[in-house]
């Protein structure tokens, strides 16, 4: 514990942007793949344990077809909608089939998949780590803001983190689209009886869950290097982001993200050695208080 | 009850002479038979995820050598045979598949190519079984160093952090004492290797040059998907030089991410494990100027059996090796060697073999390396630090490392530390 350090980086603007910026790009890209698994849940009810090999994949579809095409940007869109078009097919053949049944059972689904993507990556792309490297556009030197530092990549990933959270809002909240998303998220069998089509409803969603976590893998690639099994870290942080900001929350995953985000990045300044520890005092203190997290409501 | 009595055998009599004969007479074949059978030596390690180099390259290596003991006939026709399994990098696993290999599949001897993490798991199930084993991956100092941990059955054919501490210390003392680097700090991942690493490294180096400070640290965790928040850290601090024991993924993770921030244009940066080809070809924008000692490089020691060994691997395997194949090569050819002379693969006959024993080695200091006796581990190999720069050979200006000073270092903190 160092309180001094803590009490400085505080009253430092360079210390506050550094840290800031550096937490808000944790938090994004933990936005990223934790919104897909709220969704998931929010609508389906199924909590997808195998959203962090979507991540995974994510990244060394980005990874080829940069190298394929050398442009970042058909990098990250033909990762997020290949991972997009994976989880639709994902869906369909394999958890559709478990929707009604117990947690236990899609577990095991999910976690059969996780298994089986780790080794079709190692059989793929190898089981060493790759490194895609930073797009020439983005090897620029950090801006210098009030004496703290900030990578234009990293303004860059925020930006796009920030728009996609803008979009996805905007698509649940003000499309009718988004209508029938939460009426199937309140009662599926009356969307049903609607004469919707639930089945293709269920598969978009998971399809954009799984979108979004292709997009977060695509979008890291460059600065984290790509090895199978990565996506089991990522996936521990996005439950407790879901759990924070409340299953189903698109908006309280954001605020989860970010303040999980900035918790690690102050707190390695004046907790470096509970910086983990402090993820998980936070995800206490918010189940103590409200159970059902920051943001969703509290079911009946 | 019949009795046939002494002068007649019975049918069951006749019967079970008849089969005891036949046993007898079998007998030698089954041995002769039994002879043949390979000798198993089991190899526990990381074959996946972000380190699978270390297994990958460790396997490849101990592989060519035993290719080459069994093309040259064995022991007497007996064949060795490497059985390798991945532990994922889990220690509860490491342990497992250690035990598989030694009940299930009949290894009589254990090529522990497992991280520093691993390896301590697999010198308890081998302490419990007495199977013998060579620790070829581990550098931690106390697994062979502290009289607790260490374990008669077990050696280690693997660099150790305090003698890479040693010469890092006195290598880096120099510099910055030539360029007044004064604050330090270090960003080691954390688990044992790290903080060992870390913190006998700043030992020596306030040893050889008594002005420098530590004035923090930062610990990823193994395998950490994001250094931001240490890079950051580091930023903060202010130091004007930075020590790092991470590696392979790990290290290019935090170099690209590093690299965002501008930080090795603002800090000396002394990261031990960089010259290891995988991660020099790996780090898309290496910075120069990145001190680093030799893990393996072709050009290091600069003789011509090395050049060739690093030949010989990157056609095999068409990549070039590491610094965990140079140690599972020479792990093995230690075992080879005890095997030929000691005509045997009872383990507690081999340990005996082993035990002070010298090779002819590529990657020895000068031309050779030993086990030495006394703590069973190997001394005299090459260590040298140099400086990288970003295209082949990657690493210039080698300081080779001198062993006399090694070694008197190393007993001065062994007596210090009470193990002496």
């Amino acid at each position: 514990m160092n309180l001094d350090a803590f009490a400085g980086c505080l009253s430092s603007a360079s210390c506050l942007i550094t840290q800031t910026s550096a937490g808000l790009i944790i938090g994004m890209l933990l936005f990223l793949v934790a919104c897909g698994v709220t969704l998931i849940f929010g609508v389906l009810g199924v909590i997808n344990f195998a959203h962090g090999a979507f991540y995974m994949l994510g990244a060394y579809l980005a990874l080829t077809a940069y190298q394929l095409t050398d442009s970042y940007l058909a990098a990250v869109l033909c990762a997020a909608a290949g991972v997009g078009l994976f989880g639709v097919a994902f869906d369909r053949l394999f958890m559709s089939r478990v929707y009604n049944s117990n947690v236990l059972m899609q577990l095991l689904v999910c976690y059969a998949f996780v298994l089986i993507l780790d080794d079709a990556v190692k059989m793929i792309w190898g089981a060493e780590f790759q490194s895609m490297g930073m797009p020439a556009a983005f090897a620029l030197r950090p801006l210098h803001v009030l004496g703290g530092l900030v990578p234009p990549f990293y303004v860059f990933l925020v930006a796009v983190t920030i728009a996609i959270a803008i979009a996805l809002g905007g698509l649940i909240e003000r499309t009718l689209f988004g209508k029938i998303v939460r009426a199937a998220a309140v009662n599926r069998q009356m969307v049903s009886a609607l004469g919707i089509n639930t089945s293709l409803l269920y598969a978009s969603v998971f399809g954009l869950g799984a979108l979004l976590a292709g997009a977060a893998g695509a979008l890291a690639a460059p600065v984290r290097s790509a090895t199978p099994g990565m996506g089991v870290s990522i996936l521990i942080e996005s439950f407790i982001v879901t759990v924070i900001g409340g299953m189903g929350s698109i908006a309280g995953a954001f605020t989860a993200a970010v303040l999980l985000g900035l918790v690690r990045s102050f707190g390695s300044i004046g907790f470096p050695l509970f910086t983990d520890g402090l993820m998980f005092g936070l995800m206490v203190i918010v189940l103590l208080i409200r159970p059902q997290g920051l943001f969703a409501r509290r079911s009946a | 009850m019949a009795h046939s009595g002494f002068g007649r055998p019975g049918r069951r009599s006749v019967l079970r002479a008849g089969l005891a004969t036949g046993a007898t007479l079998a007998l030698p074949f089954v041995a002769r038979g039994a002879s043949k059978q390979p000798i198993r030596i089991g190899q526990p390690s990381i074959l996946s995820g972000r380190i699978a180099q270390l297994g990958i390259s460790s396997r490849n290596a101990a592989q060519m050598v035993v290719d080459a003991f069994n093309a040259a006939g064995g022991l007497d026709g007996r064949t060795i045979e490497l059985i390798s399994r991945d532990s994922k990098g889990k220690p509860d696993e490491a342990a497992r598949v250690v035990r598989e290999l030694i009940n299930n599949d009949g290894c009589q001897i254990i090529l522990d190519s497992e991280a520093s993490s691993g390896a301590f798991a697999v010198q308890e199930v081998v302490r419990e079984t007495g199977t013998l084993c060579i620790h070829a991956d581990s550098e931690t100092t106390s697994l062979t160093a502290d009289p607790k941990i260490r374990a008669a059955n077990a050696f280690r054919c693997a660099r150790q952090v305090l003698h890479d501490s040693i010469v890092g210390g006195s290598y880096a003392a120099g510099i910055a004492k030539a360029q007044g680097l004064k604050r330090w700090m270090t960003c080691s991942p954390d688990y044992v290797y790290g903080r060992d690493s870390s913190s006998e490294f700043l030992d020596y180096l306030k040893l050889f040059e008594p002005s420098v400070e530590a004035v923090g640290a930062t610990w990823p965790k193994l395998f950490a998907p994001d250094y931001t928040e240490n890079v950051t850290r580091i930023l903060e601090t202010k130091p004007q030089a930075l020590y790092s024991a991470l590696y392979s993924g790990d290290l290019v993770s935090f170099i690209d991410q590093g690299n965002l921030y501008g930080l090795f244009d603002q800090v000396k940066f002394f990261a031990i494990n960089m010259a290891d080809y995988t991660t020099l070809h790996a780090v898309k924008k290496l910075p120069a100027g990145i001190y680093s000692c030799n893990r393996y490089l072709s050009t290091f020691p600069a003789t011509k059996a090395n050049a060739e060994w690093s030949a010989a691997y990157d056609k095999r395997y068409s990549v070039l090796p590491l610094n965990w194949a140079w140690q599972n090569a020479l792990a093995m050819q230690f075992l080879v060697e005890a095997i030929r002379k000691t005509g045997s693969d009872d383990g507690k006959v081999l340990a005996g073999a082993l035990r002070g024993m010298t090779v002819e080695s590529p990657f020895g200091a000068k031309g050779t390396v030993t086990m030495r006796a006394e703590d069973q581990t190997i001394v005299d190999y090459a260590i040298g630090w140099g400086v990288t720069i970003p295209q082949a050979p990657f690493v210039e200006g080698m300081e080779p490392a001198d062993w006399t000073v090694i070694t008197a270092r190393e007993t001065e903190w062994k007596k210090q530390k009470g193990w002496a």
